[in-house]
Formats: C-alpha cells, sequence, structure tokens
C-alpha cells in the first residue's frame, strides 16, 4: 500500500474540561474520499481545526505526505495543499465573487510592495489570469453564477455561498479539500448537484483527496470510499459505507444523540 | 455627464462655502447641498454619477484634480481660504492613512494626532537644523512617525478590539505629555517651523501670479494638493492590489484570511506602519505651513476629529475623506458660534450617520480592479 496522504497520530483536544477529540488516529490514501460522521459535538469540526491548525493539538501527531504538521500554523497548512469550508460559511459578505475566491489564491499572488503598488504590469498579468481561472470555476457549479461574478456575496442565498466557499478553497489547486457540512441548507437535489460538481472538479485535476463530514447519508453512501464514525471524539467505527452502517455501536450513537 | 457635473459643482460649492462670510449664508449652503442631494437620490441622478465613474474614472479623477487647482488659483489672493483649502487636503491626507488602518484592515487607531504630531515635531526640529532639503524633510516626519508607532505594534498584532483601542489612546497622551515635559521640544510652548523650501523657492514668499498680488499660502495649496493627488493615487493602487484584497480579508475574517494564506500578522504591520508614514507627512506639511505648533495642537480630541473623518465619509472611501474633510475643517471655523461646540456637535453628526448611514456619506463601492477597462469579459 502506498504511503498515506494524511495520517492522524493519536491526537488529542481538550478544552478545559470537554475531550473533544479523544486518541483519534486515522490515515488517508491519496485520491480518497473520505466521509466523517458522527453525532452533533462528536469532535468533526475540531478535527478540521486542528488539521488546518486553527488550534493545536493537546496531545499527538498530524503527518501530511510524510511530514510532520504539529502545530503549524493556518497558513504553512494552506501552503501544503490543505484547504477547506467551513460548517458556518465564512465568506466576505461586502466584497464581490471574484474577490473572495481570489483570496483563496494567495500562494500564486506578487506579495511585494513594489509590484503591488508602483510597478504593476506582473500584477494585471496575474489579476487577468486568476479572474479568468476562477470564472471558469464558478461556471463548473453554475453557469448563472458565472455571469454575475461582480456581486457582492451577501446578496446571494446560502446555496450560492456555499458553491462560492468551494470555489474559493478548489482555486489554489489544493491536494486535500475538508468540507464542513457543505449541505447544510440545501435541498436533497440541491446536495446532489453539488457533489457531482465538485467530482467534476476533481476529475480535471490530478488526484485531489477529500474528507467529507455531512450529516446527509445519501451524499455519504454516493461519494465516499470509506467511512469514520466518531462519537464523543473517539473513533467507533470504520470502513465502507454499508460497512459502518451496519455496525450496532454506530446505530447506538446515533440513536443516542438524536 | 453627469459625473463631470458633480466635480464641477462641487468645485463652484467649495468657492461658494469658502467665501460665504455671514452665518445665514452658510447655513443657506448647507440646506443647499441637503436638498440637491435628496433631489439627486429622488430623480435617480446618484445612480448616473455612479456609473460614470465606473466607466470613466481616470477621467474624472483628473478633471477633480483641475478643478481643484482651479479653485485654488481663483482664491489665491485670500489667505483665509487657502490656508483653509489646504488645511481639509492635509487632514483628508491624514485621514487616508487611517482609512488603510481602519478602513481597510479594521485596525483602530486612537493616536493619529500624534503621529501627525510626530511629522510636525520633526519638521520643526530637522526645519531648525537646516541640514537636509525640506522636501525630504516630510518624508523624515513619515518616517519618525513610523519609528514611534513600532512599540505599538505588539499589541495591534496580538489583540482585537478594544484592547488595542485603549492602547493607542495611551499612547496619544504619553505622546502628548512627553512634548509638554520635553524642554528641547519646546514644552507646553511649543516650538516654531521653518517653511517649506524648493530649491530657490522659499514658501514664505507669496508667489506673484501674472502681475497679482497673492497669498503665501498658495504654495503650501499648491503643494499640498499635490501630495493628495498623490497618496489618492497611491491609496487606489493599494485597494486594487492583492494587498488591499487581503487587508479586507484580515478586517473581515481573520481565521478564514489564515487558511488562504494570508499572513494576518504582515498585513496589519504593513497597514498600521504605512498609514502612520502617511500621517508623518501631513503632519509635517502641516507644522511647516502652520509654523507653529505646540502640543495643545496634536491632543486625543484632535485624533477623534481624524478618526470621524474617517466615519464620516464612509470606511474605506477616499471621496467620502474628502466630504467629510471638509466638514471638519471648515463648519466650525465658518460658523464661528459652534467653535465652542465643535466636537459635541461632530459626536452627534457621528452618532446620526452611524445610526441612519452606518456606512459613511459617500460609501465605499466594490472594488474596481480594472478601472481603466470598460467592465465586461
Ligand atoms: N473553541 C471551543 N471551545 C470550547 N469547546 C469547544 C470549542 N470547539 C468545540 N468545542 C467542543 O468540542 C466538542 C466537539 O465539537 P465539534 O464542533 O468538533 O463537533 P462536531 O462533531 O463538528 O458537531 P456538529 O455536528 O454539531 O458540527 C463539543 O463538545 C464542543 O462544544
Ligand atoms: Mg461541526
Amino acid at each position: 500500500m502506498s504511503e498515506p496522504l494524511l495520517e492522524f497520530r493519536n491526537v488529542v483536544k481538550r478544552f478545559g474540561g470537554v475531550t473533544a477529540l479523544d486518541d483519534f488516529s486515522m490515515t488517508l490514501a491519496p485520491r480518497e474520499i473520505l466521509g466523517l460522521i458522527g453525532p452533533n459535538g462528536s469532535g468533526k469540526t475540531t478535527s478540521f481545526n486542528v488539521l488546518t491548525g486553527i488550534y493545536g493539538p493537546s496531545a499527538g501527531q498530524v503527518m501530511f505526505e510524510g511530514r510532520d504538521i504539529t502545530g503549524a500554523d493556518p497558513r504553512a497548512v494552506y501552503e501544503a495543499g490543505i484547504v477547506r469550508t467551513f460548517q458556518r460559511s465564512r465568506l466576505c459578505l461586502s466584497l464581490s465573487i471574484y474577490d473572495n475566491i481570489m483570496i483563496g489564491d494567495t500562494a500564486r499572488l506578487t506579495r511585494g510592495l513594489w509590484s503591488n503598488l508602483i510597478s504593476r504590469r506582473g500584477l494585471e498579468k496575474q489579476l487577468d489570469m486568476t479572474r479568468r481561472t476562477a470564472r471558469d470555476l464558478v461556471a463548473t457549479f453554475s453557469a448563472e453564477l458565472a455571469d454575475r461574478m461582480d456581486a457582492p456575496v451577501g446578496s446571494l442565498p446560502m446555496i450560492e455561498r456555499r458553491r462560492i466557499e468551494i470555489c474559493r478553497a478548489l482555486i489554489s489547486g489544493p491536494r486535500l479539500l475538508l468540507l464542513d457540512e457543505p449541505s447544510a441548507g440545501m435541498t436533497h437535489d440541491e446536495t446532489h448537484q453539488l457533489m457531482d460538481d465538485i467530482l467534476a472538479v476533481r476529475a480535471r485535476g490530478e488526484g485531489l483527496s477529500i474528507i467529507i463530514v455531512e450529516h446527509e447519508m445519501g451524499v455519504i453512501e454516493r461519494i465516499t470510499d470509506r467511512c469514520i464514525v466518531l462519537s464523543y471524539g473517539r473513533k467507533i467505527a470504520e470502513g465502507t459505507y454499508a460497512e459502518v452502517a451496519a455496525d450496532s455501536e454506530v446505530q447506538n450513537a446515533y440513536l443516542g444523540a438524536d | 455627464m453627469a459625473g463631470a457635473l458633480v466635480v464641477l459643482g462641487a468645485g463652484h460649492y467649495g468657492w461658494a462655502l469658502l467665501m460665504a462670510e455671514e452665518t445665514w449664508q452658510v447655513v443657506g449652503l448647507l440646506a443647499l447641498a441637503g436638498m440637491a442631494t435628496i433631489a439627486a437620490y429622488k430623480t435617480g441622478f446618484v445612480r448616473r454619477v455612479e456609473r460614470d465613474w465606473a466607466e470613466a474614472e481616470p477621467q474624472l479623477n483628473r478633471l477633480a484634480f483641475a478643478v481643484l487647482i482651479g479653485l485654488i488659483l481663483v482664491l489665491a489672493g485670500s489667505h483665509f481660504a487657502l490656508l483653509m483649502i489646504s488645511t481639509v487636503l492635509l487632514y483628508f491626507i491624514a485621514s487616508l492613512g487611517l482609512n488603510i488602518q481602519f478602513g481597510f484592515t479594521g485596525l483602530v487607531n486612537f493616536a493619529g494626532a500624534a503621529f501627525f504630531g510626530a511629522g510636525a515635531y520633526t519638521a520643526a526640529v530637522l526645519g531648525a537644523q537646516a541640514l537636509i532639503p525640506p522636501l525630504l524633510i516630510l518624508i523624515a516626519g513619515g518616517i519618525v512617525a513610523m519609528a514611534i508607532s513600532l512599540p505599538l505594534l505588539v499589541p495591534i498584532v496580538r489583540t482585537t478590539g478594544h484592547y488595542a483601542a485603549v492602547v493607542t489612546i495611551a499612547f496619544g497622551v504619553l505622546f502628548r505629555t512627553f512634548l509638554e515635559v520635553n524642554e528641547i521640544l519646546g514644552g507646553p510652548q511649543g516650538l516654531m517651523v521653518e517653511s517649506m523650501k524648493l530649491p530657490g523657492w522659499d514658501f514664505y514668499n507669496a508667489p506673484n501670479l501674472f502681475g497679482f498680488e497673492t497669498s503665501f499660502y498658495l504654495n503650501y495649496a499648491l503643494m499640498a494638493a499635490g501630495l493628495a493627488a498623490l497618496v489618492f493615487a497611491l491609496f487606489r493602487r493599494l485597494e486594487r492590489s492583492w494587498i488591499g484584497l487581503h487587508m479586507d480579508a484580515v478586517r473581515l475574517d481573520e481565521t478564514a484570511a489564515a487558511c488562504f494564506g494570508i499572513s494576518v500578522r504582515k498585513t496589519k504591520i504593513l497597514a498600521f506602519l504605512l498609514g502612520n508614514l502617511i500621517l508623518g507627512v501631513s503632519g509635517a506639511l502641516y507644522g511647516m505651513m502652520i509654523s507653529f505648533i505646540a502640543p495643545a495642537s496634536f491632543t486625543f480630541s484632535d485624533s477623534l476629529l481624524l478618526v470621524s473623518i474617517v466615519l464620516l465619509g464612509g470606511l474605506g472611501s477616499p471621496w467620502g475623506g474628502v466630504v467629510a474633510a471638509t466638514i471638519v475643517v471648515l463648519l466650525p471655523e465658518k460658523l464661528q458660534l459652534l467653535q465652542e461646540y465643535r466636537f459635541l456637535l461632530f459626536s452627534i453628526l457621528v452618532i446620526l450617520v452611524l445610526l441612519f448611514r452606518p456606512e459613511g456619506l459617500l460609501p465605499r463601492h466594490l472594488r474596481n480592479f480594472f478601472p481603466n477597462r470598460r467592465t465586461g469579459a
């Protein structure tokens, strides 16, 4: 078996008395789509937050492409090729769709004062290119949205904002995409459409891996290669969707939570 | 063309406001402005102006600059009018510095007057030595303002909101106290500042304009106009660059910004230092112009005045800054009976604007990366 892309080694995350992640270990293979499921408060979002450097883990190790990224700051994690969406959408509502998506492409952009303020030939070229990329990306999700790239994001309905957040994550050509409940607030059909679009973008690139947190089990069943079930921060099951769905402990955890 | 009409109208209006002597004239002009604004909204004129601006921004900017120069030349004989114009322009420039911090990046700075004053005191000290050319003194003023703000970087970068605000307030008070007890800097009495000098020309002299007698303030008004245009252009370029985009991202959501590779720390440091540099440069020219400075000119109240320009005009909106600086500088001078109550008046004005028009008088528009191009694909 090839080396894993991502590995959690006995990761613990405590918030005061709450243990949000409890000795959590897992691996993710290149190109794999992993479903992360579990009842409310089971630590799914926390695992993303620890991975993306928003919180340092209380104990344990996180490895990415064989490198130790435990406690790396969010910027370093982004530069390593890991991007995410947020459970509660975090866009810049007063900025245009273009601006929001271009924020996702920081790694490629010139940062110098001189090239940004004085000699702007290169900057304008970059702008043109990035805007075109952003527009093409949005067009994959919705042709109609791609015609309104100058609209402020705050004027758009939730479903469009979700799409924009995903485009912001994808524009840099990442290695690993973390989706935190992308379907929240969407209808069944919209959710499946969104997943198809994400898979279409993925098919164009070389080997994007995905971890998806989702309550809509139809989505999990359809697109994941493998699932991990969390309960109170601990991994209680792992396997294909069919396997974990049949697991009695999983059924208990879900029934207990609902 | 609606946009050009507004620019020309604003020029005339400025002239009328500067010429008005009686209180009733000033009040009448203010009422006129209010009614014109309402009418412009009701008739959809505002939308036409906005469209013009989106389509021909560079041309309109140039027209505005020409109108400003025209206004200055028309008033070339009046000490008072030119002093007012220069002061408005220098406060406007200072507000652009503050806008980079507060409007773009979300960094509060309640010590604006201290950095402005640092520039002015630098001009006083360096001007007395006569070792450096005065044009470089302007830059030195900016650098000194930037340098004294370095200790503030720690709280600015580490904390957000109220705590950082309190630290800047404390800094401003400390700065003033330092000036008052420092004998070398003239103590509470303050210092004389040498005039601006270009090679072969001392700004102390009144230029001769085709045989007409002018005010020496003409020098300063023209220089302030040039500096304002320069800083305005830089401000626009900053807004329309990756750095400007990143400043917005940091202001709106630090965590998300960091997750997309933006260095929150570097962005804040850059915004804070750049803003203070601009405050210092404008303060240096201000000091040279008024030729005498004292700690009492750079108090916490003056810092609030600068912040209120930014809030009144609209966060991140340079044209809003022009309007607000005019209101804040000119009104108390024109309405003498307001002089005493000016801080009260501005507090009320700011509260009213924040309540009823929180985006400011001339709200900032969406970023237009390519003002030189027609919109479209
Ligand atoms: N910043 C924080 N401070 C304190 N406690 C936290 C913090 N973030 C998460 N927690 C706690 O950690 C536990 C796991 O939360 P987490 O958000 O990871 O759950 P989740 O699986 O994403 O749940 P949901 O399905 O509701 O999104 C919860 O008990 C939560 O209250
Ligand atoms: Mg969650």
